[in-house]
């Protein structure tokens, strides 16, 4: 005796959130069930083994086929095979499109192609994410990346719409599609102290601030340029290049020293250290900016400022108030020098790597 | 030229991608009604065409209208090659023919294949122009209306009901046709759908003259199957109930029938003038189940037939033509006279409602069945050469001498239920329904009713007032127990029964059970809640063809009735019920066994004696252990009926003996022996043991069949705390719904690998699988907690040999825990609405208002001649002293003419309070159409274009009022797939399969301008597979009511969603 066939269909699609979340977490069927039952779901109205397992099996056939809608969220209130409510409709979509940070951290930077796709195994391994959501989670990240190439305008916007997300989900699609196209690098083993997030709200700061829709709408009569938030903005890191005249001119590196050290002396403990690493430190940060015109040096913008500023200090034993105190006047103190002629540069690029390091400078 | 059809082809979208090279489609749509076809523009490289083409013109008669449905084709062009057709639509367009229905159609239609399933969605508008038609010898039927609704629908006054309809069509089965060998399997499909679209186009139509001819203007309880008799063709039959409807308006007759059970605690105070107080107790088309057939059929005839009335067993042959009436009291033979002259002129006094306007139902009989066995032959068709592509019989061109048809079996069938209620006392049948189940060439044809006396009153013309005239007819009882009441003859009972006089009113007699088939009336008193019950039954039986198979499934029938009889006997015992009602007994034909099903839904009738427990028997004393066995058995027993007691809140009242009087005309009180067993039911004994316990039933243990039956009736599970479950409209005993439901289809199919199995095993096989179905409903509805799954509608087939398959369509509602007993408040209410205008104005402050009502026993209540519980309560005090003087069966016989007077100067004063409120509550027009649009598009949420679509079995939606019905959707679906494993197997390919299904539904109710489908039904479910293929093919056939409904302003709290806020403001409109 055998069950050939097992159906439950609503009128209004029934939808057991628990089992959704598994389904997504890739587990099987078989061990569903398991997990379910040692959540005590046997407890709830009688049921028994039989009982769950049928469950489960409708819940995964249903999510299976809700999973085509789910590939562009827009159709999902559209279409007409299932009656769901709006409330729940978002949540499918928010569910669908959530990542493992694990996973994530893995894929960050990669380019989206077949060839990361056949390394998913590996990286399942690593994570103990299972493969199958892996996969969910890499295709999430395909398509809306493959979306989002083509169109214009910017860029949360643009993956909030067509994939009706929330507004943070959306913005770490956002910083994961902007990594994804500059193919930044975050694999090596010194970056792998810092978070999905970390990362994250760095993007934040590069499309907001270094792209080319970053500089406003007056530069530009039609502000919808394909790819605006994306790229990073040419004509600014051509500039870029004009600060190394901080490093390279002696009386400017200099007065910009005496200037910084004037400042903090008194202030801090590290004092005597960021004094003696002056000079270091501020050849490093202006070299990343000068080199940035190389596409091979934007991918390892990352690594750069951890081995060029974030490391030394670290082994100074800075605080993170040092570093904000340090970074704040080391800015400031620009604008002081008369010589200096790029200060609009030195601001959107400082502004940016400010916010980074702070955000990149912990264990 | 009658009629001009317009229709106008607006955009698509999601269309499937049909250019592989540009992932692009170039879409343009063929819109064909009958023999005329037009074409839009190719609309290039694009999902999402826009076509917006003009509006394309049929002139057509108006028969035609009836019966084609508009067909949309959305097709691929293809500069080179032949245009593939990415899918269909068909439009029914007949809601569009009745004026009162729907004015357009409009809307997004999901496109469908039958290889691929929905492809994608089209807008189309569809117009209907219709001229006068003064011929009288049309042929078409347009405005009859059509209901599945088996009760008046809401809003709707039956002036008359006239009687039975049926009509049957029969055509060949395209699939068997010599040119499906070379045709593909889509084009063979679509074939059929249309075939069966038309077929059933034209049935309606046929119905509808039949109504016309009758002078109605409306079928009520309308049931539509199909029998896929494989070779020998395809019947389309349909049932349904003839009635002169009227629209409730202002200013009109009186809104009779007090909804208590659904509506609101202040409903009526603030309903406009459509009120959807009527009867909530009706249910959807009942369904069928066929198999489908493949064999040759043969040239030779059999049939075999049997039927049997329950509660008790009577027999009949064929030709026997079952027991004449018997002569019964004098005042029964006057009552029937009076009934007889609107009745007799019927061929069949037979009603297919299962609900009725208060004093429609006098009185009760039981359940009448009657099953044939026939074998199928290839039906006779001289439309042969007919000019439209199909061919049809019908059976008034039948002559005499012509071979038997199918209208012949039927008839016959009829013709028992009709005696079968005649030997019951009664005139009529109600809660009427016909089924088959075939399987190869034997076929088993099914119909069960309740045989009941009805009021005559709403029988014949010229008699419309209800309550003005006629006096002498109502009812001598109160309608809490008039309707238990025996309207046969006690002294010649047409089986052993134990009477006993009514525990209500104490004046006449009562039986000790009672079955129907119909819903419980609104007005029954009834003790605690009610409970689901089921008997369940599978019988091996030999391979065997033609003739033998037929003999052999005959022989096997009345013993499968009898042991499903005794097994809802015994279970009704055990949760200390008396009665049951919307009893439907099927039985399946596999080619190696029979299955049986019953299910009902047992209460606690007030009216009717308590219960004697279950006492187990053995049969041979003396041996010790087996006597210890007997009481541990006995012991468990008794703990199961103690808990159901306290589950199903059965504490009826205790009764005095006094004043009753001699309750039995046997000297001695006599104790059925209801003893299952599996070979032979003619054991049965009437032994005497009256172990000291009245009514004591027992169950003797004398085989290990007998212990298997036991440990069977006590492993049905109760259903998990919070609920509850019934096959009925609604719950007895639950009256404060909300607003929740959810209707669901599942469906389970089961293979027997074990080629060994007995009959014990494969009952204990399908009582497992019955009981887990139900679990998984309770558990997959948990979080509608406290809830009650209504209208469970089993089917069962035995789709292939080792195969058992059970469907069921039911709605799980949720209601209100904290207050059951509102019963009596709701019936309060609608009468303070009535009392004070100012009160009107305030409806939400009334709403207020009613806990406290609801809470004081004033002393204003015992003047509500509403309010039944009390009013009967009075009476029966009126009553039982009155009996206590009258001995003799010719005192009460005066006495109740006595009560005849009594009661018609009662209810006349009744009718007038009534006139009064629903006058004063009715000073206004019914809602305008506008307003209904635009709730319409108010219901659509988050920027989406999809209107949300409620459906439910049931002839109401718990807390909105029905304002308007648009029309009856009928709707047949073939899909097939020859990638099942891709598909998911078979469960996944059902599965989407029943969500297009809905889908389908849903967009075309949305289409016609409603919200929601009432009475919904799958009548049948039919799936072949062939897995080693890869291929299943199935077929669905579902209908229901589309209507809209706007939510009752005052069922929620104040501050709640918009929706209320809107109908809450077009109410105070209309009232003010």
């Amino acid at each position: 005796m055998s069950v050939e066939l097992d159906v439950f269909v609503g009128n209004t699609t029934i939808m057991d959130e628990e089992v959704y979340q598994l389904w997504l977490d890739g587990y099987t069927v078989i061990d569903a069930v398991k997990v379910r039952r040692e959540g005590g779901v046997l407890d709830e109205c009688e049921a028994n083994a039989d009982v769950v397992l049928s469950d489960t099996m409708d819940q995964y056939r249903t999510f299976q086929m809700c999973e085509r809608l789910l590939h562009s969220p827009p159709k999902l209130a559209n279409q007409l095979l299932f009656q769901i409510t709006p409330h729940r409709q978002t949540i499918l979509i928010e569910r669908y499109y959530a990542f493992d940070d694990a996973f994530v951290r893995e894929v960050l930077g990669k380019k989206l192609s077949k060839g990361t796709k056949k390394d998913l195994d590996d990286i399942s391994a690593k994570t103990t994410v299972t493969l199958k959501s892996c996969r969910r989670q890499f295709d999430n990240f395909k398509r809306v990346f493959k979306v989002v190439e083509e169109l214009k305008g910017p860029l949360v916007e643009n993956i909030r719409h067509h994939f009706l997300l929330s507004d943070k989900l959306a913005k770490d699609y956002a910083a994961i599609v902007f990594f994804a196209n500059n193919r930044f690098e975050t694999g090596k083993r010194k970056l792998q102290y810092l978070t999905f997030q970390d990362f994250a709200i760095c993007a934040g700061q590069l499309i907001n601030n270094w792209t080319v829709g970053a500089v406003g709408p007056d530069s530009f009569v039609d502000n919808m340029v394909e790819d605006m938030d994306v790229d990073l903005d040419k004509e600014f890191l051509q500039e870029l290049k004009e600060l190394k005249i901080l490093i390279t001119d002696k009386d400017l590196l200099d007065q910009h020293k005496s200037l910084v050290c004037t400042a903090l002396r008194g202030k801090t403990k590290a004092f005597n250290e960021m004094e003696a690493n002056f000079k270091n430190l501020s050849r490093g940060l202006v070299n990343i900016a000068a080199k940035l015109t190389n596409t091979k040096d934007v991918r390892d913008f990352f690594i750069d400022l951890v081995e060029k500023f974030i490391e030394p200090c670290r082994s100074d034993r800075w605080t993170a108030a040092d570093m904000k105190l340090y970074l704040t006047h080391y800015t400031n103190s620009v604008h002081i020098l008369d010589t200096f002629k790029h200060q609009v540069v030195w601001d959107r690029y400082m502004g940016v790597i400010k916010s980074c390091i702070f955000k990149m400078y912990h264990d | 030229m009658p009629g001009k059809l317009k229709a106008k082809i607006v955009a698509g979208r999601h269309l499937p991608v049909m250019d592989r090279a540009s992932d692009l489609t170039d879409a343009f749509v063929e819109v064909k009604f009958g023999n005329t076809t037009f074409k839009t523009d190719v609309y290039p490289k694009s999902l999402n065409p826009q076509w917006n083409s003009e509006w394309f013109k049929f002139e057509v008669d108006d028969e035609d209208l009836q019966d084609e449905p508009l067909q949309i084709t959305v097709l691929d062009h293809d500069t080179y090659s032949a245009n593939d057709a990415i899918g269909k639509v068909y439009i029914d367009i007949d809601p569009l023919l009745c004026t009162e229905a729907a004015s357009i159609i409009s809307g997004w239609f999901p496109i469908y294949d039958t290889i691929h399933g929905i492809r994608g969605e089209i807008n189309v508008l569809v117009k209907v122009e219709l001229f006068n038609d003064l011929n009288r010898f049309r042929q078409s039927s347009c405005g009859v209306k059509f209901f599945c609704t088996t009760s008046i629908p809401r809003g709707y006054r039956a002036a008359t009901v006239h009687g039975f309809l049926e009509e049957l069509v029969v055509n060949e089965d395209p699939e068997y046709q010599w040119i499906d060998r070379i045709r593909t399997p889509r084009a063979s499909n679509e074939a059929r759908q249309r075939l069966i679209s038309l077929m059933s186009g034209e049935l309606q139509r046929k119905i509808g003259l039949k109504v016309l001819e009758m002078g109605g203007n409306a079928v009520v309880g309308y049931l539509q199957c199909f029998d896929l008799e494989g070779e020998s063709g395809l019947v389309v039959r349909a049932i349904g109930t003839a009635c002169s409807l009227e629209k409730l308006s202002s200013g009109s007759i009186l809104n009779t029938h007090t909804h208590p059970n659904t509506a609101p605690a202040s409903n009526a105070c603030n309903s406009p003038s459509k009120d959807g107080k009527e009867s909530p107790l009706a249910h959807g088309c009942r369904s069928t189940h066929n198999s489908p057939v493949h064999s040759a059929c043969s040239a030779q005839r059999l049939s075999q037939n049997f039927s049997i009335s329950v509660p008790t067993l009577i027999f009949t042959g064929m030709g026997s033509g079952g027991s004449a009436g018997k002569e019964a009291g004098p005042l029964k033979t006057l009552l029937r006279q009076q009934t007889q002259t609107a009745l007799e002129q019927r061929e069949f006094p037979f009603f297919t409602l299962t609900s009725f306007p208060p004093a429609f139902l006098l009185h009760v009989g039981g359940v009448v069945n009657a099953r044939s066995v026939k074998l199928l032959d290839r039906i006779h068709n001289p439309a042969l050469g007919n000019t439209r592509s199909y061919k049809l019989l019908d059976w008034n061109s039948v002559t005499a001498d012509e071979p038997e048809t199918r209208d012949a079996w039927w008839e016959e069938i009829r013709q028992e239920i009709k005696s079968h209620a005649k030997a019951l006392g009664c005139h009529a049948v109600v809660g009427y329904s016909e089924s088959t189940s075939i399987c190869e060439e034997v076929c088993i044809l099914s119909a069960s009713g309740t045989a009941a006396i009805l009021n005559p009153r709403y029988m014949r013309e010229g008699c419309l007032d209800i309550g003005s005239t006629d006096h002498r007819f109502e009812e001598p009882s109160p309608p809490t127990c008039g309707f238990c009441h025996i309207p046969y003859d006690e002294l010649n009972m047409p089986f052993p029964a134990q009477l006993t006089y009514c525990y209500h009113c104490r004046r006449q007699k009562v039986p000790d059970v009672l079955f129907t088939t119909i819903d419980l009336p609104a007005e029954a008193a009834v003790t605690g809640k009610g409970c689901l019950i089921q008997a369940r039954l599978c019988r091996l039986k030999k391979k065997a063809q033609g003739e033998v198979n037929a003999t052999a499934i005959s022989n096997l029938l009345p013993f499968m009735e009898y042991e499903l009889h005794t097994q809802l006997m015994n279970k009704l015992k055990l949760r200390s019920m008396n009665a049951l009602f919307g009893l439907r007994i099927q039985i399946s034909v596999g080619e190696n066994m029979l299955l049986g099903l019953a299910s009902a839904t047992g209460v606690y009738l007030t009216a009717l004696p308590a219960p004697g427990g279950i006492q187990i028997a053995g049969k041979t004393p003396g041996d010790p252990s087996n006597e210890q066995h007997l009481l541990t058995i006995q012991k468990r027993i008794n703990e199961a009926t103690a808990k159901n007691k306290e589950l199903y809140q059965i504490n009826p009242p205790e009764l005095t003996e006094e004043g009753v009087g001699s309750p039995i005309p046997e000297p001695r009180q006599r104790s059925r022996l209801f003893r299952s067993h599996s070979e032979s039911s003619d054991e049965i004994s009437e032994l005497d043991l009256s172990h000291g316990k009245k009514d004591a039933f027992v169950l003797e243990i004398d085989d290990t069949d007998a212990v298997e039956d036991i440990h069977s009736l006590l492993t049905d599970a109760n259903p998990p705390r919070g609920f509850y479950s019934c096959n009925t409209e609604t719950m007895p005993g639950i009256y404060n719904w909300t607003s929740g439901i959810q209707m669901f289809t599942s469906v389970r199919i089961l293979r027997l690998n074990n080629t060994n199995l007995t009959n014990q095993g494969l009952n204990k096989i399908f009582t497992d699988l019955c009981e887990n179905l139900l679990k998984s409903f309770y558990f997959k509805l948990r979080s509608m907690i406290p809830c009650c799954l209504c209208h469970l509608n089993f089917t069962v087939a035995v789709p292939e040999e080792e195969l058992i398959q059970v469907a069921v369509t039911a709605v799980a509602m949720t209601f209100d825990k904290d207050q059951t007993q509102e019963k009596l408040a709701e019936k309060l209410i609608p009468k303070g609405g009535s009392d004070t205008d100012e009160q009107l104005q305030f409806p939400m402050e009334l709403c207020a208002d009613s806990s406290t009502i609801n809470s004081q026993p004033s002393s204003k209540i015992s003047g509500v001649p509403e309010s039944t519980n009390i009013s009967s309560r009075a009476a029966s005090v009126d009553y039982g002293s009155f009996a206590d003087r009258c001995s003799t069966w010719l005192e009460l016989l005066r006495l109740k003419a006595h009560t005849i007077r009594r009661g018609s100067v009662k209810t006349s004063r009744r009718t007038q309070s009534l006139a009064h409120s629903v006058s004063s509550l009715e000073h206004s027009s019914p809602l305008p159409d506008g307003r209904s649009r635009s709730l319409r598009s108010s219901r659509s949420f988050g920027g989406s274009t999809v209107t949300v679509v409620k459906m439910t079995p049931l002839s109401f939606l718990p807390g909105t009022r029905i304002i308007k019905y648009l029309g009856i959707i009928n709707m047949f679906f073939i899909r097939e797939t020859t990638s099942l494993r891709e598909e998911g197997g078979v469960s996944g390919f059902l599965h989407s399969f029943i969500a297009e299904v809905f889908a389908m539904v849903r967009a075309h109710v949305a289409a016609l301008g409603g919200n929601a489908v009432v009475s919904y039904s799958m009548q049948d479910c039919v799936l072949m597979e062939n897995p080693n293929k890869n291929q299943a093919q199935c077929l669905i056939n579902v209908s229901g009511d589309a209507v809209i409904c706007v939510r009752e302003s005052d069922q929620d709290s104040l501050a709640s969603t918009t929706t209320i806020g809107h109908s809450c403001s077009s109410t105070t409109d209309v009232t003010t």
